[in-house]
């Protein structure tokens, strides 16, 4: 049972990650398209909150392991 | 879990290679790394700021020369300009004087050809004179060959003497 | 996130490689919900560490051949992300390592081939080990395991990830000495050979790393960026590497990036300015909610480098677990065909694993010089976040 539940926790953080990452691209690619000169900038900041959103994701992912073992 | 347990081995093991690394490296690696590398760009940006000055210098050295060609330049026009205006006085000098003369000649011509006419004139009419004075003379001298006419004529004068 | 670095990766790639990390999430997971199809295993459940066994005891039956001996890709997965006191070379070769177990009766050293891969006892002068489950334990003298005298000795052996982990600890050595010599026979002039390849690397650190982040204090901090992000760099690439000298999932390991996170923990501590702490103690709130924002500021100060250890762990495990799956797929449908799919794709993971490799260790170093700047932070400066 544990494991299942475990499973279906690290399945919606891995859809929360990936509702923050969608968005945070989708964002970078609107500031890139509306202000092309900036796009360095953009990528660069747009790495670090998608690392931070994936960190959320995977402390999840631990808890999971955690949970399941 | 024994995933996300950290063995106390390997904690051990990561904090010596990584003191050993930080050391090691910092003294012997990173330290020579980024001085060579801040002492190359310092001299690249030397390099690149002695180029920039040379630079400098030679765009002055060429608006320096440009300035004297223009100032040359200027002053052989007002040379030449001169030379022109000098030239052209005197043209203009010498076709007054020459203007002048032909003007006395003439004048002094036309003097000549005057005295010369009214001379001739006063020939003529000299000429003249005695010839009509000769004719008058013969003509009187025919007319008055007889007594009768020189008596008329006589009468005649009379007569006008005493009407006035 | 005011002072960002330079970067100018390929947008497709990074939004493709974070994709798949949120997918290796559920990778990671992927086989569990069909154990519960399997109610005949019920014990297995309760049994820890078996959880991922009963995977295989499900799939297995599809397949006629059962007499066979059953391949169980969880088992290879785990046992390959775990440490190991041998290092498994090919079939039943394996080189043995040594083992050091620091025990109240002194210092004990021998080759764990004595253990004769966990099948056997070993007994020294002072006490009876066995292996299990890659874990030395002590047994008494009716052959059980001695809770007491297990947990009394430490196991500093030279295992199968510190064994990768001296071997980069040499290569960095090696390569950076070498480099730092080349530099100093080279002064003021261009790079050359292996120089030129580590010196935009150095450059990009320090350009884009250390000095937004840090300002003019960047000097001071650049030893501690560089080796952090050339020692992570190098076990991620020395684990993606499939046979022996690398393969081992040493940035993987919790312990690894603990270590690491600890470090950058104790060097932003060390470091804290007036800013930073009165930050923490005295922030631009009202005071009635300081019982609230203080604890959260004292908690934030250990969530930073935590996130840091388990970005870093849960990253390059995910990426080993992927493509270790990827492979087993071949032996689990027991099908050479499926090599022609799973192979490419396990390449092109391989790949992006490559780029996760540069692309981890310098998000560690980034985020490291980021809590680093927000430390040693001027007064001047904006002092809310």
């Amino acid at each position: 049972m544990t494991g299942s539940i475990a499973a279906i926790g690290a399945g919606l953080a891995a859809i929360g990650a990936g509702i923050g990452i969608g968005r945070i691209g989708g964002s970078a690619l609107e500031g890139i398209a509306r202000q092309p000169e900036a796009a360095s900038k953009i990528q660069a900041t747009m790495l670090i909150a998608a690392a931070f959103v994936e960190a959320v994701s995977l402390f999840a992912v631990v808890v999971a392991l955690l949970g399941n073992g | 879990m024994e995933l996300v347990t950290p063995s106390i081995g390997l904690v051990f093991w990561t904090t010596i290679a990584f003191l050993v690394l930080i050391f090691v490296l910092g003294k012997f690696a990173w330290k020579p790394i980024m001085q060579a590398l801040s002492e190359r760009e310092q001299s690249i940006e030397d390099a690149l700021s002695s180029a920039e000055k040379a630079k400098e210098e030679l765009t002055r050295l060429n608006n320096e020369s440009e300035q004297l060609l223009k100032v040359a330049r200027a002053e052989r026009d007002t040379i030449l300009k001169e030379a022109k205006q000098l030239r052209d006085n005197m043209v203009a000098d010498a076709k007054g004087i020459a203007q002048t003369e032909a003007n006395k000649m003439i004048a002094k011509a036309k003097v000549e050809i005057d005295n010369e006419k009214t001379a001739a004139l006063a020939e003529v009419k000299s000429q003249v004179a005695n010839l009509s004075i000769e004719i008058a003379e013969k003509v009187l001298r025919k007319q008055l060959e007889d007594k009768s006419k020189q008596e008329a004529l006589v009468a005649d004068l009379l007569k006008e003497v005493k009407l006035s | 996130m005011r002072r960002i670095g330079f970067f100018k990766p390929n947008l497709n790639k990074f939004i493709l490689v974070f994709a798949f990390l949120s997918f290796n999430t559920a990778i990671l997971f992927a086989n569990e919900p069909t154990k519960n199809a399997d109610s005949v295993h019920t014990e297995a459940v309760i049994e820890a560490n078996d959880s991922l066994h009963a995977t295989t005891d499900s799939v297995a039956p599809a397949h006629e051949n059962a007499a066979e001996e059953k391949f169980n890709p969880s088992e290879l997965i785990l046992e390959h992300i775990a440490d190991a006191h041998e290092w498994h070379l090919w079939g039943h070769t394996s080189i043995p390592l040594p083992i050091i177990l620091y025990t109240p009766k002194g210092l004990e050293v021998f080759s764990s081939s004595h253990f004769h891969h966990g099948e056997q006892a070993y007994t020294s002068a002072n006490y009876t080990y066995k292996l299990e489950e890659n874990k030395i334990v002590v047994l008494n003298a009716e052959n059980e395991v001695d809770e007491v005298a297990t947990k009394s000795i430490i196991d500093i052996s030279i295992t199968k990830n510190v064994c990768s982990l001296l071997i980069s600890v040499a290569l960095l050595l090696f390569i950076f000495l070498s480099v730092a010599k080349a530099y100093k026979k080279t002064v003021g002039k261009a790079p050359k050979g292996f120089q030129s390849m580590i010196e935009p690397i150095i450059l990009f650190v320090r350009d884009d790393v250390a000095k937004p982040n840090l300002g003019h204090k960047y000097a001071k901090f650049m030893p501690f960026l560089l080796t952090v992000f050339f020692f992570i760099w190098i076990n991620n690439m020395m684990g993606l590497i499939p046979f022996f000298p690398g393969g081992a999932n040493v940035s993987g390991n919790i312990a690894f990036t603990m270590v690491l996170a600890l470090f950058t923990f104790i060097v932003i501590t060390v470091n804290g300015g007036k800013v930073y702490w009165s930050h923490i103690f005295a922030p631009h709130v009202p005071w009635w909610l300081y019982p609230l924002l203080v604890p959260v500021e004292i908690f934030g100060m250990f969530t930073k480098p935590i996130a840091l250890m388990i970005r870093l762990f849960a990253n390059i495990t995910a990426g080993h677990i992927l493509v270790l799956s990827l492979i087993s797929l071949i032996f689990i449908f027991k099908s050479a065909a499926i090599a022609t799919v799973a192979v490419p794709f396990t390449v092109f993971i391989s790949v992006i694993e490559l780029l996760v490799a540069f692309l981890q260790a310098y998000i560690f170093t980034m985020l490291a010089a980021l809590f680093i700047g927000m430390a040693v932070e001027e007064p001047h400066a904006e002092d809310h976040h």
